[in-house]
């Protein structure tokens, strides 16, 4: 039995609020996306009042990740073809404050640009030693760390000779259902960014630049592993005791 | 106009997040275990604009206890609640998406009104650039939704997009009461999204 909630009283409930960031993400009806022409709806969005659904969300916890779940380099007898990577960063809000203890979830092509998927056809060796997958929780400060190695990039029909530039699918929960983000890290500099239909969904130059990690040199591991820094930005969090004022 | 937070932006999931070990959870739509009593399942079919199901989605869904409680430390309310509230579903090459849950209770907003029973639902997919969320309320609960604060705005000719039927067709009945609600993408039947 869980108390005796059916009773309570109508008083004003203190929950945090979270600001809208809905001009930083891609419009779901994007045509240089093929893809997208059938699966964006049509009818505009209905505004969802910030309650307790949406102030709340899973808190995953040790249970989702297992020990070696952040080094996709040894999760098989041995070791994976390619470039060596680690991947790491803080997961904060937009006011600055580290997510802690949340779940990250990665997905990645192998060295040749392939997917251990069944869907991919694109004829590059799939590696025995490599799946793709990796997950881990945030610490205390919001840090993580992944072990990897870097994507090969592939081609795919969106266009005529189209090929995605390399990179890292993202999932985050964050602390609540509002929070929720699917994203995908890119490399600096890389050649394919121009064509690619899907980095440039987002609108803002300075938005796309945010999903573009950075070479760190300070945390690259000498004589093993080239180092990438990126951090990841959730939508921020008013913690607001009583109701604000609608005076805008 | 203020500033738009500085926020990272969304990609799609793309085609190969079920890849084995990710992001499809063997547990993934068994928010409570199976011979919970009171469980339900909840079942139905992600539709593109064609109509067509759309086989390499992702349906998920985050929910209160049948008692309305969260496990989560902004609910300010007293009472407590290991309940865990959050199901995924990756859809199956006919579209299919199901969970077994429970039905939960009614929830107070912040202005003291009350919420009829429901499920917040994040839709994912190969196309779909951002997530789409929208909700899923129960047919049996028409009290509780003729005065719920969201399904009230919404227009009554689509509101029904909204509401889970109950369904006697489906066979797996050691999951309770059976509830069928398919999710259009787009279309003359587009299930109503909501911005949150």
């Amino acid at each position: 039995m869980t108390g005796k909630p059916e009773t309570d009283t109508p008083t004003r409930l203190a929950l945090p609020r979270y600001p809208s960031d809905a001009g930083v993400h891609p419009p779901l009806n994007t045509p240089e996306y093929g893809s997208s022409r059938l699966r964006h709806p049509k009818q505009p969005l209905q505004l969802l009042p910030q309650n307790l659904t949406e102030v709340t969300g899973p808190l995953l916890g040790h249970s989702r990740v297992g020990e070696l779940d952040h080094d996709l380099t040894a999760q098989h007898p041995g070791e994976p073809q390619g470039q060596r990577i680690l991947v790491s960063g803080q997961v904060r809000d937009s006011d600055g404050r580290g997510v802690p203890h949340t779940l990250i979830e990665l997905w990645q092509a192998n060295a040749g640009g392939r997917y251990a998927h069944d869907g991919d056809r694109h004829p590059a060796p799939l590696d025995p030693n490599f799946t793709g997958v990796g997950r881990c929780l945030t610490d205390a400060d919001g840090n993580y760390r992944f072990i990897t190695i870097m994507p090969g990039a592939y081609p795919w029909r969106n266009h005529d000779n189209a090929w995605r530039p390399a990179h890292l699918h993202f999932s985050l929960f964050g602390r609540a259902f509002t929070q929720r983000l699917i994203t995908q890290m890119y490399f600096p500099g890389d050649p394919l960014f121009f064509q690619d239909p899907i980095f440039h969904s987002v609108p803002d130059p300075a938005a796309r630049e945010r999903m573009i990690c950075r070479f760190d040199l300070d945390t690259t591991v000498p004589e093993w592993a080239l180092s990438y820094k990126f951090d990841i930005v959730l939508r921020g969090r008013e913690a607001t005791p009583f109701e604000e004022e609608d005076d805008d | 106009m203020a500033a738009e937070p500085a926020t990272t932006p969304s990609q799609t999931i793309g085609p190969f997040f079920g890849m084995a070990g990710g992001i499809p959870w063997p547990d993934g739509p068994e928010v409570v275990p199976e011979g919970t009593a009171g469980a339900i399942r909840i079942s139905g079919v992600l539709r593109d604009g064609a109509g067509n199901p759309v086989p390499d989605g992702v349906v998920e869904i985050w929910q209160a206890d049948e008692h309305g409680r969260f496990d989560h430390p902004d609910d300010p309310r007293p009472g407590r609640t290991d309940f865990p509230g959050f199901g995924r579903s990756c859809t199956d090459a006919e579209g299919r998406f199901w969970f077994r849950t429970v039905k939960p209770g009614t929830l107070p907003t912040r202005d003291g009104r009350t919420e009829a029973p429901h499920l917040n639902v994040t839709v994912l997919a190969r196309g779909m650039l951002d997530r789409v969320v929208t909700r899923i309320y129960f047919a049996d609960e028409q009290r509780a939704n003729e005065t719920d604060p969201v399904l009230s705005t919404v227009d009554p000719e689509r509101r029904g997009t909204l509401i889970a039927d109950r369904d006697a067709t489906d066979g797996s009945d050691q999951d309770g009461d059976q509830y069928r609600i398919d999710i259009h993408l787009q279309g003359a039947d587009e299930t109503v999204f909501f911005a949150v």
